[in-house]
């Protein structure tokens, strides 16, 4: 079955012989492929590994197990700011907009993210903005129910989602909210149509108050692709945080490595569930555990 | 730093030209490329392991041939490799030989399942048949309410006894197994020909929900079991296939999100992994973007073998 413990066969095999052999590297590398690293990493941190293994001349399993576990924490970065901008700002509800590709988990992050918020007694409205997919205003309307908060949305299906988040955030001033979280209809990234609205959605919203975090969510069963869908979205609507779902699977995530490094947009926040509280802080080094379990 | 195939390739190729024959040091260094193609392409590992060995097998062996410089040569046989695996023996749905025939569709949370639903029933019902979708996901949120939306749009019957979550249920009402169970009654009463099954999204992982599922297939009994997968995924296509092909069993593939930029190497992965054929590509959000599978097309998709095919003519 399924064996992404690096070190399953690799490193042990390589330990126990005088030459190393390019193939017993290969198979490391290989075994970081696995968690949708993608190449280019893959490849760096097994060039650093052997660079290291020759210089300090280590032969012990578990030494060098720690090195590369160290460089990916390395390549994670630790240091990066994830705080979210949750507070009032100018007088003004701080707004968060939750965009990416079909299907990743955005209504629901959306929902799970605003009980967090009310949980730190935070006051919290829902925008509506995808009024594109079958029965999408619903679904987000059923997890405001769920965690107690009202959600803006239009009656009409088609409507303009620029308007929808605009009336979100008017009613956010309105009623003096902390939060207005404003869920947006899935899109390809490669649709410059969908990627133009989806900046006027921002545009029109800052017409209300200053757009602060735009998360972009990522499905952590998401292959190299995930690094084109970050790029774009990015220059389209200046993504600021990263929300990696769905790690309750077996899928890594190892895409968001990537991401991070080429684009410098942090991952905040990780999704472990369908349930209202699966929802948690990325941590480097975590991540990189889990990475490196089988 | 080479970014595309192409570009590796000309690069290989450059040194290719005019020999003779190929050489084993010349087929590894294609070789490569090709490895390197595949993966940035999300094929899975094992599946480009076994996939490179077989070519650089067959491209040793391989006669040298008269029309054909030795690089030319080798993309050939990546070329038809890889349709041959894709393709294999390409077929329609199965249809019962006593109606209703029932298609049951299982994946991923959000791997366009209940989409699919839509676009599977406008398309039956175009052909001449009378279809009826089966509400059985009473899990996410409005999923009952998303397939009637579909279901009206395609102009097909929904039954739907139960809402599932929604505003005003926020627990599950009803019982996906028992649901399907009477939808098949209804079905037969109403005299639909095809009864399509949409269930929720589910892990891989997830042994509750797995047999659930295989509940339902077992009380069902499916002509198809529609495997829906995301043309976006990554290396998870492996655990992902093995784990619905064990706790459900699947008799197809459908691609989804085909008309993104991802090269969907998955395609591969699953027909190396499961070997049950991929029957169809889901290309946008509406009802009318779905379409039988084409693997030759897929194959230079993966590959970015359109590129690499005028590459050849110029060389
Ligand atoms: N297992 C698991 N499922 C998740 C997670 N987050 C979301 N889901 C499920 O994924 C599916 C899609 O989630 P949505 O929140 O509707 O995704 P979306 O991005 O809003 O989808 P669109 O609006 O259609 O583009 C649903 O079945 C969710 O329950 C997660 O962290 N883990
Ligand atoms: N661009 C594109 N979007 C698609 C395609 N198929 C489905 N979608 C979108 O992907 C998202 C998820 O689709 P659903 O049909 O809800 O997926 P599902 O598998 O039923 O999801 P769950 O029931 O939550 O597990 C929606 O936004 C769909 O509109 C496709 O072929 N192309
Ligand atoms: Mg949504
Ligand atoms: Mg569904």
């Amino acid at each position: 079955a399924k064996s992404n413990n690096v070190f399953s066969k690799g490193l042990l095999a390589l330990l126990a012989q005088d030459d190393i052999d390019e193939d017993v590297w290969d198979e490391i590398e290989e075994n970081l492929l696995m968690s949708d690293l993608g190449a280019d990493p893959a490849m760096e941190l097994v060039e650093r590994l052997k660079e290291r293994v020759t210089v300090e001349g280590t032969r012990d399993t578990e030494t060098v197990r720690e090195m590369l576990r160290e460089e990916l924490i390395a390549m994670v970065d630790p240091e990066m700011d994830r705080r979210l901008a949750a507070t009032r700002k100018d007088d003004k509800p701080a707004v968060m907009m939750v965009v990416g590709v079909n299907g990743v988990g955005k209504t629901t992050t959306v929902g799970k993210l605003a009980r967090v918020l009310v949980a730190e007694d935070r006051k919290v409205i829902l925008g509506a903005a995808d009024t594109f997919r079958a029965a999408a205003a619903e679904q987000l309307t059923t997890w405001g129910e769920r965690v107690g908060v009202n959600t803006v949305r239009s009656d009409q299906e088609g409507a303009d989602p620029a308007s929808v988040a605009f009336s979100a955030v008017e009613e956010g001033i309105n009623e003096e909210s902390d939060v207005v979280l404003v869920d947006t209809a899935g899109r390809l990234h490669s649709k410059a149509n969908l990627m133009e609205e989806l900046g006027k959605v921002k545009r029109v919203t800052e017409k209300q108050a200053e757009v602060g975090e735009v998360l972009l969510v990522i499905d952590a069963t998401t292959g190299q692709n995930g690094l084109a869908q970050a790029k774009v979205f990015t220059e389209a609507v200046n993504v600021t945080g990263i929300v990696l779902t769905k790690l309750d699977g077996t899928a890594k995530g190892g895409i968001v490595v990537a991401i991070q490094r080429q684009l410098g947009v942090p991952v905040k926040l990780i999704g472990l569930g369908e349930g209202a509280d699966d929802l948690a802080p990325f941590e480097a080094e975590a991540f990189v555990d889990a990475l490196l379990a089988s | 730093m080479f970014n595309t195939l192409t570009e590796r390739l000309s690069s290989t190729f450059k040194n290719l030209r005019g020999k003779g024959r190929l050489t084993e040091a010349d087929i590894d260094a294609t070789a490569r490329e090709i490895r390197r193609a595949l993966l940035d392409a999300d094929v899975a590992v094992p599946a480009v392991r076994q996939f490179i060995k077989q070519v650089k097998e067959r491209a040793l062996g391989q006669e040298v041939s008269e029309a054909l410089n030795p690089g030319q040569q080798v993309v050939k046989i990546v070329q038809s490799e890889l349709e041959e695996i894709l393709g294999g023996e390409t077929r329609k749905i199965n249809l019962a030989k006593n109606p209703p025939t029932v298609i049951m569709l299982v994946g991923l949370q959000g791997a366009g399942k209940t989409t699919l639903a839509g676009k599977l029933s406008q398309h039956l019902k175009q052909e001449g048949h009378a279809p009826m979708l089966i509400a059985a996901d009473l899990q996410r949120p409005n999923a009952v309410k998303q397939l009637q939306v579909n279901g009206e749009r395609a102009g097909v019957h929904v039954y739907a006894p139960h809402p599932g979550v929604s505003s005003e249920h926020e627990d599950p009402t009803g019982d996906p197994v028992e649901v399907a169970t009477s939808g098949m009654e209804e079905a037969k009463k109403r005299q639909h020909d095809i009864v399509i099954i949409d269930t929720a999204g589910r892990l891989g992982v997830d042994q509750e929900l797995m047999q659930q599922a295989s509940d339902i297939r077992a009380a069902t009994n499916p002509d198809e079991v529609l495997f829906v997968i995301d043309a976006m995924i990554g290396q998870d296509a492996v655990a992902t296939a093995q784990a619905f092909n064990e706790g459900v069993g699947f008799t197809g593939v459908v691609l989804s999100k085909m008309d993104g930029d991802a090269r969907g190497g998955a395609a591969l992965s699953v027909k190396y992994i499961t070997g049950k054929p991929i029957m169809f590509a889901s290309t946008g959000e509406s009802l009318k973007d779905f379409e039988v599978f084409h693997p030759d097309r897929m194959a230079s998709r993966i590959l970015d073998m359109g590129d690499v095919m005028s590459l050849i003519e110029q060389a």
